[in-house]
């Protein structure tokens, strides 16, 4: 019993302790720099975030050059999956446009409608943009993000919105010099007050891991009328991080309240960063 | 002479192979996304890094896995520090499995694999879930482990080739 135990104490200390020939550091001591690693880097200390920027910037760009190869691979496989639906494509496409059309000219009357009744209470929100390229679009089956090629540099500063198109898809929660991370709204940790068209219900549009999001913060009752009814999901403005109508998804009726998001993650390429302030027309 | 140059080439760089797969895969960190198959993930790096510190210690330096542990929290955009600790754990493991088993038994690597997958991803649900409240998916990890325990069979027919030809080289 006693030699078992020496045994496992032998081969624990070895494995821990002892260096091997073309080992330089013994586990124990890469273990213990690792959680002072961990701890170091959530503290917030000037140097210490210099550094965690400058570790950030260089790991960023090497990625990019090192996951081309997966890259040029990836849009292979797109490129022929758009080639084989090509018909089926141009037939659904045709059908939209001519609904397109026909909202379009609904929706300029509006438009314009909207614009005068802000004039008139002298509402207005006013947005900056800034293009930027998607360097990175990592989606690990954690944590849903996309690197961008624009930081602090070029003004980028937290929680400002990323649009593909005029559609939602994420916010920035990682600023570096010269590129930022965004949050996708598929992740998990992405929580969007939003607003439910035509029902006008409030709701908090939350991701999922997976391609698709959820509402969360709504009565039963309303989820039961939404299983009958498509809606249409935008920013409801609240928090003052976005304003408020971005288009963000849909949920279709009998898809048990799943978001379908308008725009698909993974093929974003450029992204518009926009930060948004409300007042007096400038 | 020529033959000699591409020969020693040839060595040194299937002595450097498992190395550069680890860190090619931290900085690529392959998904297989594109492909859309509906909960399909598996963590390659941890496959790599058990089936090398277990069966040919030398081939990869714990300093290097520590290092390719930063870069994959810093690509992934978790808290730095995290995969090297989990990382230096699986070496940990390896180290204690090579030092108790005399002859070398694949079922048994393959289920102590899955005891140190458990172990290791218990960690880390715990670091980043309990200390940085960063929202986790507990089924993504399981569904990523499995995926890893099953495929492991196969990249050891690749590795153990591999490590055949290295230690062929080396003789």
């Amino acid at each position: 019993m006693a030699s078992g135990r020496d045994d496992f104490v032998i081969a624990f200390r070895s494995a821990f302790l002892k260096k091997k020939d073309k080992q330089k550091f013994s586990l124990l001591s890469l273990i213990l720099l690792s959680i002072v690693v961990i701890i170091l880097s959530n503290i917030n200390f000037k140097p210490i975030l210099f550094m965690k920027i400058g570790i950030n910037e260089i790991i960023y760009r090497s990625s990019v050059i090192i996951s081309k190869p997966e890259n040029f691979l990836k849009n292979l496989t797109l490129k022929f999956n758009e080639h084989k639906n090509l018909f089926e494509n141009y037939k659904n496409i045709k059908s939209e446009l001519e609904n397109l059309k026909e909202e379009k000219i609904i929706n300029n009357f509006l438009k314009l409608e909207n614009e005068k009744l802000r004039n008139l209470i002298n509402e207005n929100v006013n947005s900056d943009e800034l293009l930027a390229k998607v360097l990175i679009d990592r989606e690990s089956p954690f944590l849903k993000s996309i690197i961008l090629n624009k930081g602090t540099k070029d003004n980028v500063k937290m929680g400002m919105g990323i649009l593909d198109g005029v559609y939602l898809v994420g916010q920035i929660i990682e600023v570096n010099y010269t590129n930022s991370r965004a949050l996708l709204l598929s992740d998990l940790n992405s929580k969007i007050p939003s607003v439910l068209a035509p029902q006008n219900i409030q709701a908090v549009i939350s991701g999922t891991g997976k391609n698709y999001g959820i509402i969360e913060h709504t009565k039963d009752e309303i989820e039961e009328d939404l299983k009958n009814n498509d809606a249409i999901i935008y920013t409801s403005g609240l928090g003052g991080l976005f304003k408020p109508g971005i288009p963000i998804g849909k949920i279709s009726k009998g898809t048990n309240n799943k978001v379908k998001f308008f725009s698909d993650f993974t093929q974003l390429d450029y992204v518009r960063i926009t930060s948004f302030t409300f007042g007096e027309k400038r | 002479m020529a033959s000699l140059n591409k020969s020693s080439f040839l060595r040194a760089f299937a002595s450097y192979l498992p190395l550069i797969m680890l860190f090619i895969s931290v900085f690529n960190e392959f998904d297989f996304n594109y492909l859309k198959i509906e909960n399909f993930a598996f963590n390659f790096v941890y496959i790599l890094i058990f089936y090398w510190t277990l069966r040919n210690p030398d081939s990869l330096g714990y300093l290097s896995i520590f290092f390719a542990g930063i870069i994959n929290d810093v690509v992934v955009g978790i808290p730095i520090g995290i995969s090297s600790l989990c990382y230096l754990i699986l070496c940990a493991v390896t180290a204690y499995i090579r030092n108790i088993t005399l002859s070398p038994n694949f079922v048994k690597d393959w289920f102590s694999l899955l005891f140190t997958m458990v172990l290791i991803n218990s960690i880390q649900v715990i670091i980043l879930d309990l200390v940085f409240l960063i929202e986790i998916k507990y089924m993504s990890y399981v569904v990523n482990s499995g995926f890893t325990f099953l495929l492991y069979p196969v990249f050891f027919v690749i590795f153990n080739t591999l490590n055949q030809i290295i230690f062929q080289k080396k003789k």
